[in-house]
């Protein structure tokens, strides 16, 4: 049983009214704000189910936002999060699909990206799709995530590069479309690596993007 | 290393010859990997961001996004500025506060979850009211954070702590027993009088379901967090005075975990059941849905 701490219970400091609602939705927010990790000029987040329903009560909404613009859960101006953006173009819709977890969202990046990820409950989250690849990325760790052309090898060349430099892998998972066809990994990490280590991984031959994502505070 | 029971937290306090705290202080350490002074700076900003909270709560009036709540603690205050109420100044700080709190975290005011959001005003009220009045000082609140934070976690280990999973009795209840561990403690009690208090209070608060009006964090929850602030006094003045739960603290949690299997999923914040589907529910919710339009 992982060991948990005593701050699981008396945090997160956060600004209400909703842990999965809100604090929940500003982490999602947060992770595809590390996940792209470039400036976006357009953001559009698609609200599932209860996150749809009730979401606009518990500044679902709002949290979203803030999060991608990189407010953190306990920023007290997330309230207020509307009237000061302006330089991004917002705009959210909201669905009802079963087959979707109850708080759930898309957000689709510059038309480039759309991360999927759920608020589990407590604040806790799970990124569960990228540019339809399947991923399972709750924040805890850095990660790199990749999307290459499928060919044999892949894995060696980049786990090789990361234990050079004497990083410890925790998890490393791959995903493709089809054989040779459009894959992806995510790989994380005990300790966070260097650019230059990004570097490296982007000139492999195949390899069409790469991004360091950094773990949630 | 993991505490599992409360068993198990008792015979380690006598073992070691530790409070309940101090096993706190050293698991944290252990898992932070940081020293002792760390982990009470880390609770300390916890009980300063709980202050903050009601400061915040004492002066809004400020109402919640569905414009139902948000101005209730004012009625609280501007009654006892005149009318002593009939349990005292202690009481009336207690409720006081615990609606500041709730009424702060559904403005988007910044809170603490303790153990959640919607159960945000129970822990803070009890140990701020109880501190200012019997003039407890800081130390000692953070050891009372500590304790009610160890007991939550083991509590937490057992069942978790998400209306969804097993009604308000795992939130606001265990907010409730988590106060009156914190307050036993504060109170000077020992380790057995401490675990009683947070035996009696969630014995006595188990079935308590989940029905939020509409889905949102204001109907029932808000108000709920005073009662269940006194209910956690209450527990802690009966342990205090040596009243003993028949039932052990652990078959409570156990009990606790089974009844909120048995709960109706329509009893688990759902909003399809109880509360949230009263005739009145559900015109308030048809209001809010035309407006939201
Ligand atoms: S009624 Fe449900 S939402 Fe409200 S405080 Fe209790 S568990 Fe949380």
């Amino acid at each position: 049983m992982e060991q948990k701490s005593i701050f699981s219970v008396i945090s997160p400091i956060m600004v209400g009214p909703s842990s999965s609602h809100t604090a929940g939705a500003v982490r999602l927010g947060l992770m595809a704000r590390n996940i792209y990790n470039a400036p976006f000029s357009k953001v559009k987040f698609v609200l599932y189910n209860s996150f749809a329903t009730t979401g606009f009560g518990h500044g679902t909404d709002k949290g979203l936002l803030a999060g991608i613009l990189g407010y953190q859960v306990d920023d007290s101006s997330i309230k207020n999060i509307f009237e000061t953006v302006n330089n991004v173009d917002y705009s959210f819709s909201y669905i009802q699909d079963i087959s979707r977890h109850p708080n759930s969202v898309d957000i689709i990046i510059d038309d480039k990206m759309t991360i999927s990820g759920d608020s589990v409950g407590a604040g806790e989250i799970r990124i569960n799709n990228i540019n339809g690849f399947s991923t399972d990325i709750n924040g805890s760790y850095d990660t790199l995530l990749l999307m290459y052309k499928d060919k044999p090898g892949m894995i060696s060349t980049v786990s090789d590069i990361i234990q050079k430099q004497k990083v410890n892998i925790a998890s490393l998972h791959c995903g493709r479309s089809s054989k040779g066809g459009q894959a992806s990994m995510y790989i994380a990490l005990d300790i966070p690596i260097g650019e230059d280590v990004v570097e490296k991984v982007k000139n492999i031959k195949d390899v069409y993007f790469v991004t360091n994502i950094r773990k949630l505070k | 290393m993991t505490i599992l029971s409360f068993e198990e937290l008792i015979n380690k306090c006598n073992t070691e010859n530790k409070k309940i705290y101090e096993i706190a202080l050293e698991e944290e350490s252990f898992i932070q990997d940081e020293n002792f002074d760390v982990i009470k700076i880390k609770t300390l900003e916890t009980l300063l961001a709980m202050k903050e909270a009601v400061k915040n709560g004492l002066k809004s009036t400020e109402k919640s996004i569905s414009e139902w709540c948000g101005d209730d603690c004012e009625k609280l205050q501007k009654r006892y500025y005149t009318t002593a109420s009939i349990l005292g100044k202690t009481f009336e700080k207690i409720i006081t506060y615990a609606l500041a709190t709730a009424e702060e975290n559904l403005r988007m005011g910044r809170i603490v979850a303790c153990p959640t959001a919607g159960s945000c005003g129970i822990v803070p009220s009890v140990i701020i009211a109880v501190a200012e009045e019997k003039k407890i000082p800081e130390i000692e609140q953070i050891n009372g954070l500590m304790t009610a934070g160890l007991i939550g976690l083991i509590i937490s280990n057992k069942v978790q702590l998400a209306g969804a999973v097993a009604g308000c009795q795992a939130e606001c209840g265990v907010a409730s027993a988590m106060a009156a561990a914190a307050l036993t403690q504060m109170l000077g009690g020992n380790i057995l009088e401490i675990l009683q208090a947070t035996a009696l209070a969630l014995k006595n608060i188990l079935g308590l379901t989940c029905d939020p009006v509409c889905g949102l964090v204001e109907v029932p929850c808000i108000k709920r967090n005073a009662f269940l602030a006194i209910h956690a006094v209450t527990a802690s003045e009966l342990a205090l005075c040596g009243v003993e739960s028949k039932i052990p603290l652990d078959e409570i949690v156990d009990t606790l975990k089974i009844t909120g299997q048995l709960m109706s999923p329509l009893l688990k914040e759902t909003s399809q059941g109880g509360l949230a589907k009263t005739k009145t529910a559900i015109e308030l919710e048809k209001k809010l849905f035309n407006n939201k339009q």
